[in-house]
């Protein structure tokens, strides 16, 4: 047996764990991972997840990343402490990236690996027959589990917070797929315990249990705009968008929110202005391609006033592009998006805790500011599972902003939707309100909505609106400031690098830390040029970091402070900065 | 004859003493004198005089083209929508607040060219909204183009050799998209075009009411007269059934010396609003929009 010539090399302790499952589309390396990650939340630890997946259905190669750690992670690594190896695919792909005192947990009935490469790269192999324990629990479809099982052991992890989290994921599918997965989490936990308890170099007993959730951005931002009375959801499949409409389709009944899948991106945009201007609040939800068919409607957003919410969940451009990977490349898209001159908010959440704060702040500053809002984030956040406090509603605001009531209407002779204001903000009224008659007009319009081509009104109007934008520059909170305030070494980033950079940040040596700020944008448009340039012509180096291959924040700073940031940390081959990344390029600023 | 009787309301408030004045906007039609459009406006208004609707229930969508503009003289919630994109924003609008009638006016090329998609999808979701097509065989805003619904080899200003492909039809299309009520109607015959659309708005789910509407500039061939010599009045004919799927098709086919206009087809089945448990009750609208409390929602993700 394979499992007599294990040993475990039992090094000073590590206090996090990088740990990797990889096999074919079809394998369960998802849910495997999933499970994983829940167990672990519930034991205490802090988490992030990470997916590599082509665009298919069944084969090609698939991994699932899970960093569990005792303080507060949202970053993946290069290198992992475990792999586990469904196939011998996963092994070609994958095996150089396990770390020195690392374990290669392997399916021993369908992987072959040289026990010299295993001695070469200080890797300890557990093969374990997963599809014969599998099949004696029930199938082989659960190799994932027993391999879970070989994973908890090893961790010292015992089996009660992951059997009560099989109970929890298999009841729906009846008693008897839950007595075969807990079998087959057992028949994995004993093959690997009696002989490596407490051996392996990263031991993960649980601990004292927080308020977490382990929950994605995407799902998060749904559910900060659900706290704050969303009304009506559309969207069409794109990934890596479509989590937000599974889970807002899933408690669309329960809440009481209308979610469509329309035909397309253009018909869902129009239906949430539709939806829009009758009163509710509205939200869509799609990816950089889909957002190009919105674009036309982003125009009609801005000309007739209506507010909008509209998430672009970044994925690898253009076109097709690489769907199920991350990038950045969508900021000046965003800013520049349809044709004409109209205003816009653009903000970016860093992470999922941002993804629900700003599903609630954004329906607020469309109905304040009577404008589209759009909501940057990106695959990695958004399909990434964090662990972040439990979620309330206790700080949830709504602002609806001017909307009249019919008592306020009543005392206005004549109303006009457009009228020019002071602060370009015009009240609103809704339809079906007697005396609030108007046309929300996609030609340039007067102040009661009708076509208007006259030279004075278009000034008047298109001055009208952009005063509704310095009106919300005015409150509009600043980039955030990390690390020393007065430090004079910078790094800038926005939207998702929140994690890896911060993460890295805390591990650096104080030396180092006490020199390094750190300005995190998220809000990109409006853009605060002051606040930039204070910052930044106090810097003597800057550093930028994005996922994309222009530098785009970097262009936008430049556009709006003249400043030319040099120093640019980019990647654009689809995979988010890892640790090891940022931790070198921190190192070295 | 017509085996559907007229039954069921209008939503919201109605009130018997409007009139067709209380329609009118302060804005001077755009239209040419003697266009077909005016027809379809006096048939509107009509209508939603004897429907007993005012104004402020009433959301008027419009796409872009000659019929779009119609907005501007129609006094209603109005809105203007993007060239084809008419339908969807009516869907949502009707969705979110199902005591407004909503009604939308777009044009064949509109509706039909860069619509066409929305058109099929509205018609298989069944929302209860009423889509009036001013449908004039050609693009007259932009002075006089081919259209989805122009005969092949018609020579138009982008066709000069005459266009090369077969023309679209509307009725079929609705019909075998699902389409529950499915009509066509005759700018030449006001009268009956209230009628129809007076059964279209109180029909519940989708209703087509596609309309030939000459075209008096740009048009020499779909004329007035050309209409009058072929259209027959299928509410009139003898033996026709319009919940008859079958011959409703047939009819729909019929192209070429003579062309039947009126009520094609209606059903029952339910609107895409009816199968929504969430819409049970009052509009969306209408409920207080305040802050949920997700601690029920987070427990999934503990």
């Amino acid at each position: 047996m394979l499992k007599k010539k294990n040993k475990i090399s039992n090094r000073a302790s590590k206090n996090n764990l990088v740990w990797k499952i990889a096999g074919e589309a079809g394998f369960g390396i998802k849910s495997a991972g999933m499970m994983f990650g829940k167990i672990f939340m519930r034991a205490g630890y802090e988490i992030f997840d990470y997916t590599e997946y082509p665009s298919l259905i069944r084969g090609g190669h698939n991994t699932y990343q899970l960093v569990i750690d005792t303080k507060p992670v949202n970053s993946v690594f290069k290198h992992v402490d475990i792999l586990v190896a469904l196939n011998q695919n996963s092994v070609t792909q994958n095996f150089l990236e396990i770390n020195k005192g690392g374990v290669l947990i392997y399916d021993s009935e369908k992987v072959k690996i040289a026990p010299a490469k295993l001695k070469d790269s200080h890797v300890q192999g557990i093969g374990i027959p997963l599809t014969s324990l599998a099949k004696e629990a029930g199938t082989e479809l659960m190799r994932n589990v027993v391999a879970l099982g070989a994973s908890m052991a090893l961790v010292g992890q015992n089996l009660s917070i992951a059997n009560k989290i099989v109970r929890e994921n298999f009841a729906r599918k009846g008693q008897k797929i839950v007595d075969s997965n807990i079998q087959a989490l057992k028949a994995g936990y004993d093959f690997v315990s009696q002989d490596v308890a407490n051996q392996f170099m990263c031991q993960l007993p649980t601990l004292a249990n927080k308020d977490n959730i382990l929950i994605t951005a995407n799902e998060s931002l749904a559910l900060g705009a659900v706290a704050g009375g969303l009304g009506f959801y559309a969207a069409y499949p794109m990934t890596p968008s479509s989590s937000i409409l599974h889970y807002l389709a899933k408690i669309a009944e329960k809440t009481g929110i209308v979610v469509k899948h329309a035909e397309d991106e253009i018909s869902v945009a129009n239906m949430a202005l539709g939806a829009s201007h009758v009163g509710v609040r509205a939200m869509v939800a799609t990816s950089g391609g889909g957002f190009s068919l919105m674009t036309e409607t982003l125009g009609l957003v801005g000309l007739t006033e209506t507010p909008l919410v509209m998430v672009d969940v970044q994925r690898g451009g253009p076109a097709t592009g690489l769907p199920t990977w991350t990038e950045q490349a969508d900021l000046q898209f965003m800013l520049h998006a349809a044709q004409g001159d109209f205003l816009r908010i653009v903000m970016a959440p860093g992470d999922a805790g941002e993804a629900f704060e700003m599903g609630h702040l954004a329906l607020n500053h469309a109905d304040m500011y009577q404008l589209p809002v759009i909501i940057l984030s990106d695959k990695l956040i958004g399909e990434g599972n964090t662990t972040v406090p439990r979620f309330n509603s206790k700080n949830v605001k709504i602002n609806r902003g001017k909307i009249l009531s019919q008592t306020q209407l009543s005392k206005i002779k004549e109303y006009n939707r457009y009228k020019v204001t002071a602060d370009g903000i015009s009240p609103r009224t809704l339809p079906g309100m007697p005396g609030g008659l108007f046309i929300a007009n996609s030609d340039e319009h007067d102040p009661y909505g009708f076509s208007n081509e006259d030279s004075q009104n278009r000034i008047d109007q298109v001055d009208k609106r952009y005063r509704k934008l310095d009106q919300f520059a005015k409150v509009m909170p600043k980039p955030l400031i990390y690390g020393n305030p007065k430090a004079k070494k910078t790094v800038v980033f926005w939207g998702s690098n929140k994690g890896v950079i911060l993460d890295s940040y805390v591990a650096l040596p104080d030396k180092i830390k006490s020199k390094i700020r750190i300005m995190q944008y998220q809000y990109l448009w409006p853009f605060d040029g002051k606040f930039t340039e204070k910052i930044l012509n106090s810097s003597k180096e800057i550093l930028i970091v994005e996922n994309n291959p222009n530098g785009q924040l970097a262009n936008l700073i430049a556009q709006e402070t003249g400043i030319k940031i040099k120093n640019k940390l980019l990647k654009y081959d689809g995979r988010p900065f890892f640790r090891e990344d940022i931790i070198s390029a921190l190192k070295n600023f | 004859m017509t085996a559907i009787r007229h039954v069921g309301q209008v939503s919201g408030m109605t009130d018997r003493n409007m009139k067709e004045s209380d329609f009118n906007t302060s804005y001077k039609s755009t239209w040419c004198p003697g266009c077909g459009n005016f027809g379809i406006a006096i048939a509107l208004k009509n209508a939603l005089v004897e429907l007993g609707l005012k104004p402020e229930n009433v959301m008027l969508v419009a796409g872009i083209g000659c019929s779009g503009n119609g907005v501007n003289f129609l006094k209603a919630y109005g809105w203007h929508s993007l060239h084809g994109r008419a339908l969807p924003t009516a869907v949502g609008a009707k969705l979110a607040n199902k005591d407004l009638t909503v009604i939308v006016m777009a044009g064949d090329g509109d509706g039909y060219g860069e619509g066409m998609a929305h058109f099929i999808h509205a018609v298989r979701g069944n929302a209860d909204i009423t889509y009036i097509t001013h449908d004039n065989q050609l693009y007259s805003l932009t002075t006089g183009q081919s259209a989805p619904t122009t005969d092949k080899g018609t020579k138009t200003k982008s066709t000069p050799e005459g266009l090369i492909e077969f023309k679209a039809n509307p009725i079929s299309l609705a019909l075998s998209s699902g389409g529950g009520f499915v009509s066509r109607g005759f700018s030449g015959n006001a009268t009956h075009l209230t009628g129809l659309i007076k059964k279209a708005i109180l029909h519940k789910g989708f209703s087509l009411v596609d309309v030939f509407q000459p075209c008096v500039t740009f048009n020499k061939i779909n004329t007035f007269k050309y209409f009058f010599d072929r259209l027959y009045n299928l509410d009139e004919k003898a033996d026709y059934n319009s919940n008859d799927i079958l011959m409703a098709h047939r009819e729909a086919l019929v192209n070429g010396d003579k062309i039947a206009y009126g009520l094609f087809y209606q059903d029952k089945r339910p609107s895409y609003g009816q199968y929504l448990p969430q819409l049970a009750g009052k509009a969306l609208t209408k409920r207080p929009i305040k802050v949920r409390n997700i601690d029920q929602l987070t427990k999934e993700f503990a």
